[in-house]
């Protein structure tokens, strides 16, 4: 480990008892934060200060708190996931502050995002999303030996570039357009790469793009802010390669 | 009640195949008239949530996360194991099950850990056909990788996110049969209870957690798929909403508990740097194929790991084990380490960490191709300490990852109620008093795509009980229960957290139940626990009310069943007078520090049945037949 300072912040953070509440910029004083401390972590310390004086403590989502799950997000200054380039929230650490910052928290903020307290959002969106084609349809039992079918090193991983997405919602939170074109196409784009998913490519490209519209996400308009913001570096190639299999799908 | 284990008679090899064909089979036009619950998206219960689908059935599915992607198999990051010998280097669905067996310090089912290593490449090629990229060779075909307690590869990689890989390659699976309309998903539910009616499992309860709503749902079976519970010693690798309370309300309504001492302590995890720490991050194990661990040769030796020349350093792995080095099995490498810092040898501010060194590797292989093997490794290790493992050698030290022990299983991984059958991480099975690495993934897998399709057939066929919907007085009278214990947690209104008692149980379980165990120290825990529970009766605050979201509610009710599940743990530890695989009791090592089994005595599973609240729980015993494998001392030199 590195040296461990002690830093002291204040922070703002949005509150919102629920759903259809309003939402209230709350103030409070996060002191003695150690600076090898993940910002999770310093929530949670300020968190058991709040319960113990009798408030309700900020509901954040999280789990694995290794950079993994997805779960957790929020946007941090501005930025979905914090200041730290190609890092989750839970990965993020106080040693990327400086003592006295003020640092501003809120919730993602989408249509298609619903707020369910404080920095909770509803993302079932995404799971529709993949419903409608993230899959390729084969049942358990009958699949040929693994090594019946080589894939090109190169396309397995471009492939895996993209099957790297954690689904958290940064890129839907980070948009103008509260787009979910990367994750759509990180999905469509890694099955399309594999000769596995050759077979469905067109269906899953229509299907997948109207779930996404039809669950109020907005177009892709190239501002790349997903892009910045990814915790897992997804580049805006598959929303590209989305693309073309979309209008493959349609004129071909 | 007996334990009965429904082995399969016949020779080893073909007991799986003689059992497919002895089960019987539902008619394909009746599996839509049975409904089955799963809880659980892991591995384990995506893969059965999702075959069973396919099957037919109508499959409930619960997650306590926003969206079944999440669960924690996808922390895992080294690799699953297959028999496929690609890598041509002798392995066998026999050599499989022999290192499992052996890794496990013999104290697994022969029958059970044959038939995982026969499933084994089932799963590789199943998972490819998903789509899951796994790493490749140039010229196209699979690349593997070799793991600790095993001399050949066997175990195939996505980069350092294979869990996450086979993980959303199940969540497909499930997501398909969920369009189909085949699979009901239910986010964002927490099991409280299991409902019991005459005899059987029919249903659960649940916490809707966005809403705080008490929900039923019935089913004419239930498939527990709810992971480990390592967060037992509140600072683990595992996620932080993991929690044993579905298999320990399983276990008050008639499931026994197995083995509930054995847990796995990982040696490659980042160091703890302070109390406000929430969590442990692993480093996977596959490092240790490249990176060499070492301490500094004289004790209280406080040089910069650059300074410390090669005569000054103790390889101590590799010394000690000269045929598998630094890759032994994670308990030997786990007590070793431990070892080490003990004699004053340890590095780092806290001198409990240990060297894990790559700079030969980067020399002998070149920075390029250590970063594509391990490049995602080194970036969170770098995020996490501000450290630069390409530049200084890592420190690591070992840390609470799996537990072995779990809700007991027949052959057809149903527990000894009727009717609640358990996979994955949640049951006993398969990995003795140790697991291997890259074993959690294949057995997950192994249960959800391979086992429970056709066993809970077999279940469902034998009829013997009507169609039941929640109206049941069973179900009204668990619900009530539910509710009333949550009023009871609200009620206290004390001045401690669910964290702050969490936190506490923690210590005492890693300081007492830990690594190395004794007797008295166990004895001592046992009198803390108590003390701790009853204090958390007393002293516990829960802010807000029950209905609504409320997370500190959840944790409570979490910390509160380990506050119970911890003595069962100290029991079992207490009742097993030997040493094996990951319970090391001081009292029985060999004069190497070994653990040292006592086979006449030990060599069975002990399954531990609820005799009521306060109440010493029955110890029942299923002893283990070894036909095919001779038990020895294990030896990695």
């Amino acid at each position: 480990m590195t040296t461990a300072k002690t830093i002291h912040l204040t922070l703002k953070v949005v509150r919102q008892t629920g759903p259809d509440q309003k939402s209230n910029l709350e103030t409070y004083a996060a002191r003695n934060v150690s600076t090898d401390m993940s910002f999770l972590e310093m929530l949670d310390v300020v968190n058991e200060d709040l319960t113990l004086a009798g408030q309700d403590p900020i509901a954040f989502d999280h789990d694995c708190r290794e950079g993994i799950c997805g779960m957790c997000g929020a946007v941090v200054n501005g930025r979905p996931h914090g200041p730290q380039e190609g890092t989750t929230l839970c990965q993020l650490h106080m040693r990327h502050f400086e003592d006295g910052d003020e640092v501003v928290i809120e919730p993602w903020r989408s249509r298609a995002f619903k707020v369910i307290k404080d920095l909770v959002v509803d993302r079932g969106a995404f799971d529709q999303i993949i419903q409608a084609g993230g899959y390729i349809s084969i049942n358990t039992g009958g699949a040929p030996d693994a090594n019946s079918l080589p894939v090109p090193k190169e396309m397995a991983d471009q492939a895996m570039d993209a099957a790297a997405c954690i689904g958290c919602g940064a890129c839907v939170a980070a948009c103008p357009n509260a787009s979910a074109m990367l994750f759509t196409g990180a999905k469509i784009s890694q099955l399309a790469l594999l000769p596995q998913g050759r077979p469905e490519a067109k269906r899953r490209a229509a299907a997948m793009v109207a779930a996404m519209d039809k669950l109020g996400f907005g177009n892709c308009t190239n501002e790349r802010e997903c892009e910045a913001v990814c915790p897992k570096n997804i580049s805006i190639v598959h929303i590209a390669r989305m693309n073309r299999e979309f209008l493959k799908a349609g004129f071909f | 009640m007996g334990l009965e284990s429904r082995i399969p008679a016949g020779p080893l090899a073909e007991k799986w195949d003689r059992h497919l064909f002895e089960l019987k089979l539902v008619n394909p036009a009746n599996k839509r008239k049975f409904d089955i619950i799963v809880v659980g998206t892991g591995l384990a219960g995506a893969a059965a949530s999702a075959s069973m689908a396919e099957l037919g059935y109508n499959v409930k599915t619960f997650c306590i996360q926003d969206s079944p992607r999440r669960a924690h198999s996808i922390a895992a990051q080294g690799g699953i194991n297959a028999a496929k010998n690609y890598s041509n280097d002798g392995d066998s669905i026999w050599r499989l099950f022999y290192d499992t067996i052996k890794g496990g310090d013999y104290r697994a089912r022969e029958a059970n850990v044959y038939r995982l290593a026969q499933v084994s490449n089932l799963i590789i090629d199943h998972c490819v056909a998903q789509g899951v990229p796994f790493a490749r060779d140039y010229g196209g075909l699979l690349s593997n990788r070799s793991f600790g307690g095993a001399q050949v590869s066997r175990t195939f990689y996505a980069r350092g996110q294979t869990g996450q890989q086979l993980l959303l390659g199940a969540y497909s699976s499930l997501s398909r049969q969920a369009a189909a309309g085949k699979v009901r998903l239910y986010a964002r539910r927490d099991m409280l209870d299991l409902v019991v009616v005459d005899g059987q499992a029919r249903g659960i309860v649940v916490r809707n957690l966005v809403n705080g709503d008490i929900e039923t749902y019935a089913a004419d079976a239930v498939v527990l798929a709810t992971g480990g519970y390592g967060n037992v010693f509140y600072l683990s690798t595992n996620a932080m909403a993991c929690n044993v309370t579905a298999c320990f309300q399983a276990y008050k309504k008639g499931a026994f508990f197995a083995n509930p001492c054995f847990t796995q302590i990982h040696p490659t995890c980042i160091p703890v740097h302070g109390d406000y720490q929430s969590k442990l991050t692993l480093m996977s194990e596959s490092l240790r194929n490249d990176g060499r661990v070492w301490v500094p040769q004289t004790p209280g030796d406080k040089r910069a790991p650059g300074q410390i020349p090669e005569a000054g350093r103790d390889y101590f792995l590799e010394n000690k084990y000269p045929s598998f080095g630094n890759l032994v099995p994670r308990d030997v490498a786990s007590r070793n380490a431990k070892e080490q810092c003990d004699q004053g040898k340890g590095v780092g501010e806290t001198g409990l960490a240990v060297y894990l060194d790559f700079a030969d590797a980067i020399q002998r292989d070149g920075r390029e191709v250590i970063s594509q093997k391990y490049g995602n490794l080194f970036e969170m290790y770098a995020k996490i300490t501000g450290q630069d493992p390409y530049e200084t050698p890592m420190m690591i030290y070992p840390a609470v990852h799996y537990t072995m022990g779990g809700l007991w299983v027949d052959y057809n991984l149903m527990s000894t109620i009727p009717g609640l059958f358990v996979t994955g991480e949640a049951n006993f099975s398969d990995h003795g008093a140790n697991r291997l690495g890259a074993s959690a993934l294949m057995q997950g897998l192994a249960d959800g795509y391979f086992i429970i399709p056709y066993t809970i057939g077999g279940y469902l066929t034998g009829g013997g009980y009507k169609k039941i919907t929640t109206d049941h007085p069973e179900f009204k009278a668990a619900a009530g229960a539910v509710a009333s214990r949550i009023q009871r947690l609200l009620a206290v209104k004390g001045k401690r957290t669910a964290d702050d008692f969490h936190r506490s149980l923690g210590k005492i379980m890693w300081e007492y139940c830990g690594m190395a165990r004794n007797n008295a120290g166990l004895l001592n825990a046992r009198e803390k626990i108590a003390a701790l529970r009853s204090e958390f009766w007393d002293n516990l605050l829960v802010p807000s009310t029950g209905a609504q979201f409320n997370q500190s509610l959840e944790k409570a009710g979490r910390v509160a069943d380990f506050l119970e599940f911890g003595e069962l743990m100290i029991i079992d530890a207490l009742a097993r007078q030997e040493s094996c695989g990951g319970h090391f009791n001081e009292a029985f090592q060999t004069e190497e520090n070994e653990a040292r089994r006592d086979d006449e005595n030990f060599t069975h599973v002990a399954a531990w049945e609820f005799a009521g609240e306060g109440q010493a729980p029955v110890f029942h015993k299923e002893p283990l037949v070894f036909e095919n494998v001779k038990l020895s001392q294990r030896s990695y030199k």
